[in-house]
């Protein structure tokens, strides 16, 4: 059923026949994914809910496993390197995670929160890199000039939109591989959406970026390739323009024109 | 044409509404009486006795004070055995209450719905019932006769932090359920050990709540009075040793009470350790105020 599957040379992330399930025996949340992830690209997952997208995300950093049953099946490569194989502390440093909801560290500053990943595993970092990691990361994502001032406030003081820069920023200041956003805007106003979708866009002439979304619109705005899923099965994989204007699979195509979903 | 008229009866609503506003702040007013009451008597009896020597001497012995009272005067002497001997008891009773009571309350929000979570999350609401005296005569078999082979204040603690625990365990697997999941989940995907979740996250986020509940559960145990008794027994000087018998201020007001010639001291003492208590409330209501997450 992948015959559709994008040719994509040399890839960041390869995900190879990945089979997830919640409980042994149980119904597969994910079923024989097989994808590869282009470099320095927005790749978006969209499906209905339930089809399986935020634990195919979650798989990739292997935050699923937090659920004390599950069952994984399959392989993949973080730049030919096995993600199963690797220490979750070293995994994370290399794919950054931000979430649906903004969640900075309330009991830190805005500086903090960006160092949070170093400060919380016990790196010690000097101070001019300190200051060099939160100034670069929060340029990044556009938000220096809101924040210089008062770096050392409450990161819960700013509004949805400027944390959720600001939890993007924390996952910037590990310098990783990969960027892995669920539904990163679904909790923000039409404004602080477009610009995160910006960011984005500005983000992945360095970072590779993969996107869970509900939202079709965004992922024909920004995104490169589009994964659809359905029921746990990856049904289609192509470029954007192409799965949006030309759509190979007849579910694809139901849910694109709003059939379902 | 029939003309229908709308019967203006707001007067008669108002009436009614006014009558039952009144009624409402009667009895509001009759609940909060008993506690001006109390603490107007305290006041008025006990202020005459409270000054310096008061909270730096102790406690006088029954000839020197039927003397004063032959000679009309106060009085002398204070309570300073037992303020000194209340603070050992409560401080080394929180040192054993909280490293346990938090871990366990951490350990009953880490595993919601485990047989063996919910089976310790029951043992510590039964523990709450256990009438006080009942965890003295445990304490005292326990401690008293088998660890300090005397009265003791480690014995006092020990039973008051007994009193404590179910207090800090609950309070603190409420705080923590009010943090929001997300903040875990940052952590968790900034490759942050588990340990450290809970240390540098967790902990540090709820912090005004875990300090609400453990000065409520402070507040609670600086009255109790029975569990002393069987274990503390009393001391009329000052006393820093654990493994000695301790004073503290509910147990002199005890001893105050018995003894005809210095039921004055009661009101004086009572009156501090009202005054102690509640400030504990009043602190720990200002911070939860304060500090509430969202």
């Amino acid at each position: 059923m992948n015959e559709n599957i994008t040719e994509v040379k040399n890839p960041v992330l390869s995900i190879q026949d990945l089979s997830i399930a919640y409980d042994k025996g149980g119904k597969y949340a994910v079923k024989n994914v097989s994808v590869d992830v282009k470099r320095d690209a927005i790749t978006a997952i969209m499906g209905p809910s339930g089809c399986g997208k935020s634990t195919l995300l979650r798989a990739i950093n292997r935050m699923h496993e937090l659920y004390p049953n599950i069952v994984t099946e399959g392989k993949i490569m973080l730049n030919d390197e096995d993600v199963y194989g690797m220490s979750t502390i070293k995994l994370r440093r290399k794919i950054g995670m931000v979430f649906q909801r903004p969640n900075p560290f309330p009991t830190m500053s805005i500086a903090d929160n960006v160092i949070a990943g170093y400060k919380l595993n016990g790196i010690r970092l000097k101070k001019s890199e300190k200051e060099e990691i939160v100034e670069t990361s929060l340029r990044d994502v556009a938000l220096w000039d809101e924040v210089r001032e008062s770096l050392f406030k409450k990161g819960t003081f700013l509004s949805g939109g400027q944390q959720q820069r600001l939890c993007i920023a924390r996952a910037l200041a590990f310098k990783p591989d990969v960027i892995l956003l669920d539904e990163p805007t679904s909790a923000l106003d039409p404004v602080a959406t477009a610009r995160v979708e910006d960011l984005l866009v500005e983000l992945k002439k360095n970072y590779t970026i993969v996107l869970v979304t509900h939202n079709m619109s965004q992922a024909a705005r920004i995104s490169d390739n589009a994964m659809f899923m359905y029921l746990g099965e990856l049904v289609e994989y192509d470029k954007t323009k192409t799965m949006f204007t030309n759509p190979k699979d007849p579910r694809t195509e139901g849910y694109l024109t709003g059939k379902f979903g | 044409m029939k003309v229908t008229t709308i019967r203006d009866n707001s007067n008669a609503r108002n009436t009614k509404n006014n009558i039952f506003l009144g009624v409402v702040i009667f009895f509001s007013l009759l609940t909060v009486l008993p506690i001006i009451l109390i603490v107007g008597e305290l006041v008025v009896k006990g202020i005459g006795q409270i000054n310096l020597s008061f909270f730096t001497e102790i406690a006088p012995d029954t000839l020197q004070a039927m003397v004063a009272k032959a000679n009309g005067e106060t009085i002398p002497g204070g309570i300073a055995n037992g303020i000194t001997g209340s603070l050992l008891i409560v401080a080394l009773a929180a040192v054993i209450a909280i490293p346990f009571g938090i871990i366990t309350g951490v350990y009953l929000y880490e595993t919601p719905g485990k047989r063996y979570s919910n089976l310790i999350r029951d043992i510590a609401d039964v523990l709450q019932g256990v009438p006080s005296i009942v965890l003295g005569l445990i304490v005292y078999l326990w401690v008293v006769k088998h660890i300090t082979h005397s009265y003791s204040a480690l014995a006092g603690s020990v039973s008051l932090a007994i009193m404590m625990l179910p207090l800090i365990i609950r309070s603190t697997e409420e705080t923590l359920k009010m943090i929001p999941g997300t903040l875990k989940e940052a952590a968790v995907a900034l490759g942050v050990p588990y340990h450290k979740i809970i240390l540098r996250v967790l902990i540090p986020s709820s912090f005004s709540g875990l300090l609400t509940g453990i000065l409520i559960s402070i507040s609670r145990i600086l009255g109790e009075t029975a569990p002393l008794m069987l274990t503390t027994l009393g001391n009329p000087r000052i006393n820093w040793d654990i493994t000695h018998p301790t004073s503290a201020v509910p147990l002199l007001i005890w001893q105050f009470y018995n003894d005809p010639n210095m039921v004055e001291l009661i009101w004086s003492s009572s009156l501090f350790l009202m005054g102690f208590v509640l400030t504990l409330n009043i602190i720990s209501k200002r911070i939860s105020a304060k500090h509430s997450i969202n």
